[in-house]
């Protein structure tokens, strides 16, 4: 009887403007900012470079010719060698591994403490906060690289010791970073609506809280990379660092300023790649704080 | 203010006795000893010397014999440099690495300042950009890279210095100004920081609108609070330059205490070690004490905390 009424027509559905992520955003930012991305360039021609460069080589890092001597930039040897007649430019590319190598794993080990150490204070607050942090405080007036240097001195300047060494000395920035973060974070009501869900601490700090401290966590990691990149050449040059003939930007930079007066290209390559690749670092780390918006707070 | 310096005070305290405990005990496990280096020591001459400067004796007893003399000021003697104590050489190489030290903090502090507060004042002119290049500049380059070009050009090219050496005021020039230039380019970025958020700021107009000029406007109102972000600096960067010696001193030879202390360590100078390491803890202990006070006393929020 009752004639089926007429279709109701279909809402129209306009298409769903897709927002654009906050990490889209900042890598929009990220790109407008020229000297940082100057600064991605030069570090990835650097780490290519340095990765894949010495298969392409015809001499190895610890190659002699001893007839050959210093030989000036040019001909075979593009930037010449040293005075054990080692191709520069290959030794350049060995060191270049050795010296990322320290710097990104050594960073790495802060990292993982820092980020660890500052999340577990941050979050349980208290007592415990307290004590964690008071100690923090006491390590940062301690004269740590008089205690690498010891360490290196004593231990025979193992490499992987070098990593830990340096790791342990620069995390205590990053976890006092992570604990401020994680502190605002914790009081926020996403966390009261996840701990209203009976999720456990262990995935509510590491699944809902870190996630959203990740911006200063990648800013702060840039910057920590050059520190540590110099405390290796600074270790290096002293000679406490990597032992020849491995090579490393550090030890080039000793050997250069040792030979300088006759052969000046063994100082002014090596400092020039050292120099170039902590400024592009630098400029990078200071390009993502403009980014990602992170506030220079260091208290 | 009182209960905060005490605290302070207590956990420096702290702190340096962690160090002098940890130094010891880790200078005491490693292996080798001061005497292992010299040849053709036979073992009655050995056990004479470890007598002699109580090495005989259990760990602990050291220990507890070292931290009595050190209350009384006494460092011990030095096992490499027979006849002489650590606290003779201490007092004769100090005084080369303080010198360096305050001519370099001076260079940092004067050029830092200066730089940081023209880039500031005049943001987004050629001088705010020239100073800004300065500070990434000398952040990232660093003195062992600077020091020996430094060297090269003006000593061995120019030969208006003498590479090495510390002899005539002359010798100071390179040494101070290599140190001085990787601290003053972090203190003119923390400077124009500190400053362009003060500069905004409500008061800095009520200054400029009662007449002040700008230069008092500058310097009576903005830098004290603009400087806050340098003090807090001042603590690591004096920390810094005390270890930037190591470097400086073995670039141009200077006999000054970071090389002793180096060298100490390879020839396992236990005294020596320990006595230069606890110098540079108090040293630099002491000077991270002086500046949270000057920041609490220039920023109450500091000290509530």
């Amino acid at each position: 009887m009752v004639a089926s009424s007429p279709p109701l027509p279909l809402p129209v559905t306009e298409p769903i403007e897709r927002g654009l992520s906050p990490w889209h955003d900042a890598w929009l930012r990220l790109r407008k900012n020229k000297l940082a991305v100057f600064g991605m360039a030069a570090l990835a021609v650097t780490t290519l470079a340095c990765v894949l460069g010495p298969l392409l080589m015809h001499y190895g890092y610890e190659e002699q010719n001893l007839d050959l001597g210093a030989a000036r930039p040019g001909g075979a040897h593009w930037l010449g060698t040293d005075t054990l007649g080692r191709d520069l430019l290959v030794r350049l590319l060995y060191g270049g591994r050795v010296s990322l190598g320290v710097g990104l794993a050594a960073t790495f080990v802060a990292l993982t403490i820092g980020v660890v150490y500052g999340a577990i204070a941050g979050y349980f607050g208290g007592k415990l906060d307290a004590v964690m942090m008071r100690t923090v405080d006491i390590m940062y007036s301690l004269p740590f690289p008089i205690f690498v240097i010891l360490l290196m001195v004593f231990f025979g300047r193992n490499i992987i010791l070098l990593f830990v060494a340096i790791g342990a000395v620069e995390w205590l920035t990053m976890a006092r970073i992570v604990r401020g973060q994680v502190m605002a974070i914790k009081k926020m009501e996403f966390i009261e609506a996840a701990r209203a869900l009976g999720l456990g601490r262990r995935r509510i700090i590491f699944r809902h809280i870190l996630p959203n401290v990740l911006g200063p966590i990648i800013v702060y990691t840039t910057l920590t990379i050059p520190g540590v990149m110099l405390l290796e050449a600074f270790l290096s040059f002293l000679g406490l660092g990597v032992q020849p003939p491995m090579s490393s930007w550090g030890v080039l930079i000793k050997d250069g300023a040792e030979k300088m007066e006759e052969f000046s290209w063994l100082l002014i390559f090596p400092g020039a790649v050292f120099s170039l690749t902590l400024f592009s670092l630098n400029f990078l780390g200071d390009g993502l704080r403009d980014a990602l918006d992170v506030r220079s707070s260091k208290d | 203010m009182l209960r905060f310096i005490t605290s302070r005070i207590l956990q420096s305290l702290l702190a340096l006795f962690l160090v002098i405990t940890a130094t010891f005990f880790m200078i005491r496990f490693v292996p080798g000893g001061p005497f292992t280096a010299e040849k053709a020591v036979t073992p009655e001459i050995l056990r004479n010397l470890e007598a002699h400067y109580g090495l005989n004796k259990p760990l602990w007893q050291q220990y507890l014999d070292y931290l009595g003399s050190l209350a009384h000021g006494d460092l011990g003697p030095s096992f490499k440099y027979p006849n002489r104590t650590v606290n003779e050489i201490i007092a004769d190489k100090v005084p080369v690495s303080a010198e360096l030290g305050l001519l370099s903090l001076g260079v940092a502090l004067v050029i830092g300042l200066t730089l940081g507060t023209l880039a500031a004042v005049r943001r987004n002119t050629w001088i705010d950009y020239v100073a800004s290049s300065f500070g990434m500049i000398g952040i990232s380059i660093p003195t062992f890279v600077v020091g020996p070009l430094l060297v090269l050009a003006l000593a061995i090219y120019m030969g208006w210095f003498n590479a090495s050496g510390w002899y005539g005021p002359a010798d100071r020039v390179l040494p101070a100004l290599v140190l001085g230039i990787a601290y003053a380019a972090p203190i003119s970025r923390l400077t124009r920081g500190g400053l362009l958020e003060i500069l905004h700021q409500d008061f800095i107009r009520t200054a400029r609108a009662k007449g002040a000029s700008e230069f008092r406007v500058v310097t009576r109102h903005a830098l004290r609070g603009g400087l806050l972000p340098v003090v807090s600096f001042l603590g690591p960067a004096v920390a810094g330059i005390l270890t930037g010696s190591f470097v400086i001193e073995t670039i141009f030879q200077i006999p000054g205490i970071g090389r002793e202390f180096i060298n100490s360590a390879f020839n396992r100078d236990y005294t020596l070690v320990l006595g230069t390491v606890i110098l540079y803890a108090a040293l630099i202990m002491a000077l991270n004490l002086v500046v949270d006070i000057t920041q609490a006393w220039m920023n109450p929020k500091v000290r509530l905390e």
